[in-house]
């Protein structure tokens, strides 16, 4: 199939005074359309900046695309004008954020915000776009949405507001969308509610879904594809099943490793990864995991590893060692 | 754990009001919002208990009425046999020195213009009468014992990541040797990678001093991992409390059911597998909690009598409490 979207060498670098931070450091990957991709990582992976840059929504300066291309339906979007960019934001790629109180406008209410993005991009009228509006807001689960059409932010709960923020991005039915940690802030039964609800409304509507987390418990259940990221570089990528049975990055491991499972005998130690993430302004020369990794030899030192395939069906890593990992997972 | 073993604490029907005015000086009415209403549980010498629950469960507000950071509207709160909501304050001072907290935040815990020594040296300051150079031996002690570099006396919090801050106040609060020590979701802004190194580092520390531990939390599975039993929390009330093994393999309240099964799994097979009870709306307010049972807005089974009564908190196997009319 033909990508949706393809990334090629995507860099993305900051300017602060204390030096260049490498934020992301070329990475590539295709998206194919319908597809769910879990884009997953810890802090400061560059999972959330990797993403902005796919909406060009980085600040320049300090922030500066170095490099790459972003092929999404037949054109480079880092080539685009802001004003045809700005006809590609809402319409073709929306986003979810993490934090739907400060995503979300105070001084407006819901429905007008929602109304909005159909106005403008949809060229609707006042009225038609309210009636779409109301439907998006039963859509997503908000309960007598003709009422809360004309409620501000501040009188919806956390997960009513992702709902809201939801509707939003759906409501140009675009083909990709992008959701930065959206179930974070909320409650576990909340963020079960907002999973099945994207999951359902996906199949729906046939768009693709980037989900972007640090919870590899959340991906498990809902992507295909995963993308590991570690220090601003994609370190695993493959369907989901063989990055949790076959996995090939000792930080994945590591990270699988690190969590308790509900169903563990009592007395199990957690294995944690020692160590921090490298400082994205002085990165090793070598493999950015070396510092914590256990099977690291002196090549990893020296040498970084690209993004190798493991086998036909699309699981690559970036790890000298991977044959090795396998091993010890397998045991 | 030893099951004739001396409860450390106990918290007998433990209710924290908290007064909302709504409306100025015509038709003021004072509202409360029922933050904990009607807790009772023991904690024994060195176990971990464990409280979970979602925002505004009431979880947060038993930690701090323990520590008596709250004066309860009403309830007993016994410590070693003392009654703490009966004890003057200057009492309850020397107590505290037994009794510590860990915060969720470790950005906003610690002082940013002081050092390290000085954060982990102020209970030292108020409780003890060490000399100066005891109690720089005693910081050091401290920075050794969970983990850190002890010439890092002298550095600011800024200079450390958020894992090493935790573990800045954890030291802080083993610097009295306390008995009780009460970590209020201690892990949940940390990384994954890091949540673990933290959460071995407390076991460890158990094992070592033989701490008592209240562990706050949202997330059901490091809160299995770390209690020997666990309790959760709805809208101010227990729903549920049982031994770890018990609560997982047999919960008897919907509420445990549904928490249990949004519990994401990193098993993409299991995850498939498994059924998944999704709960309708959301927590109601605890200003104006649902009449009956408090969960009956979102209750799966909910019945007649769930809306017009309310379920005795009441025990239905050998130490294993809930609160359902239908358990």
């Amino acid at each position: 199939m033909k990508p949706l979207m393809e990334l090629i060498d995507l860099t993305t670098r900051f300017h602060t005074q204390d030096g260049v931070v490498n934020a992301v450091n070329g990475i590539s990957y295709p998206l194919e359309p319908g597809e769910i991709l879990g884009i997953v990582g810890e802090s400061g992976c560059g999972k959330s900046v990797h993403a902005l840059s796919i909406m060009r929504l980085i600040q320049t300066p300090p922030g500066e695309i170095a490099s790459g291309k972003v092929w999404f339906d037949g054109r480079d979007l880092l080539k685009l004008t802001e004003k045809e960019m700005r006809s590609v934001r809402g319409r073709e790629i929306a986003m979810v954020f993490q934090d739907p109180l400060s995503s979300l406008n105070p001084v407006y209410t819901v429905g007008f915000q929602i109304s909005e993005a159909l106005i403008l991009h949809k060229h609707m009228s006042k009225k038609q776009a309210r009636e779409r509006s109301i439907e998006l807001l039963n859509l997503v689960g908000i309960p007598e949405p003709q009422k809360r059409y004309d409620a501000f932010p501040h009188q919806f709960s956390g997960g009513m507001r992702q709902r809201a923020m939801i509707a939003m991005a759906l409501s140009c039915e675009p083909k990709l969308l992008i959701a930065d940690e959206p179930t974070t802030a909320l409650d576990v039964t909340i963020q079960a509610q907002i999973i099945d609800l994207v999951i359902k409304l996906q199949s729906e509507i046939n768009m693709a879904v980037m989900w972007i987390t640090h919870d590899l418990g959340i991906v498990a259940e809902m992507v295909r594809r995963i993308n590991v990221m570690y220090a601003g570089f994609i370190v695993e990528r493959g369907d989901v099943d063989d990055i949790y049975n076959k996995t090939c990055h000792p930080y994945t491991l590591g990270l699988l490793r690190s969590l308790p499972s509900i169903d563990e005998s009592p007395g199990t130690k957690l294995v944690s990864i020692p160590g921090l993430p490298p400082d994205l302004i002085s990165l090793p020369t070598g493999c950015p995991f070396f510092a914590r990794c256990a099977f690291r030899v002196e090549q990893c030192r020296v040498e970084r590893p690209e993004l190798e395939p493991v086998d036909n069906a699309g699981h690559s890593v970036s790890c000298w060692r991977w044959r090795e990992v396998l091993g010890a997972n397998a045991a | 754990m030893n099951v004739e073993a001396k409860p450390l604490l106990q918290v007998q029907s433990l209710v924290k009001y908290f007064p909302v005015s709504r409306g100025l000086l015509v038709n003021r009415k004072i509202r409360y919002l029922k933050a904990v209403d009607d807790v009772s549980f023991d904690v024994f010498d060195g176990e971990t208990m464990g409280l979970v629950g979602e925002t505004g469960c009431g979880k947060t507000t038993v930690a701090r009425t323990i520590l008596q950071l709250y004066h309860p509207t009403s309830g007993r709160i016994i410590f070693d046999g003392v009654d703490l909501t009966e004890l003057p304050e200057n009492e309850m001072r020397k107590m505290r020195a037994r009794m510590q907290m860990i915060f969720q935040d470790p950005y906003a815990s610690l002082n940013p213009r002081m050092t390290v020594g000085t954060i982990i040296s102020a209970p030292l300051d108020v409780h003890t009468a060490l000399s100066r150079n005891e109690k720089q031996d005693k910081v050091q002690e401290l920075l050794r014992l969970v983990g850190l570099n002890p010439d890092f006396v002298n550095r600011y919090p800024h200079e450390f990541s958020g894992g090493q801050r935790q573990r800045i106040g954890i030291a802080r609060a083993l610097a009295l040797n306390p008995d009780l020590v009460i970590c209020d979701e201690p892990i949940s802004s940390l990384d994954v990678s890091i949540q673990a190194q933290v959460v071995n580092l407390l076991e460890e520390l158990q094992d070592r001093l033989g701490l008592t531990y209240i562990f706050v939390a949202h997330d059901l599975s490091m809160v299995r991992h770390i209690s020997d039993r666990m309790a959760v929390m709805y809208l101010g009330k227990i729903m549920e409390l049982a031994d770890r093994n018990e609560i997982y393999l047999r919960p008897l309240h919907p509420y445990t059911k549904a928490l249990m099964s949004a519990v994401p799994i990193a098993n993409p097979r299991k995850a498939r597998d498994r059924k998944r009870i999704i709960l309708k709306g959301d927590i109601p307010s605890p200003l104006n909690p649902p009449q009956g049972c408090n969960f009956n807005t979102r209750c799966p089974i909910a019945q007649e009598i769930c809306f017009k009564s309310e379920p005795e908190y009441r025990e239905v196997a050998p130490r294993h409490m809930v609160a359902c009319h239908f358990a």
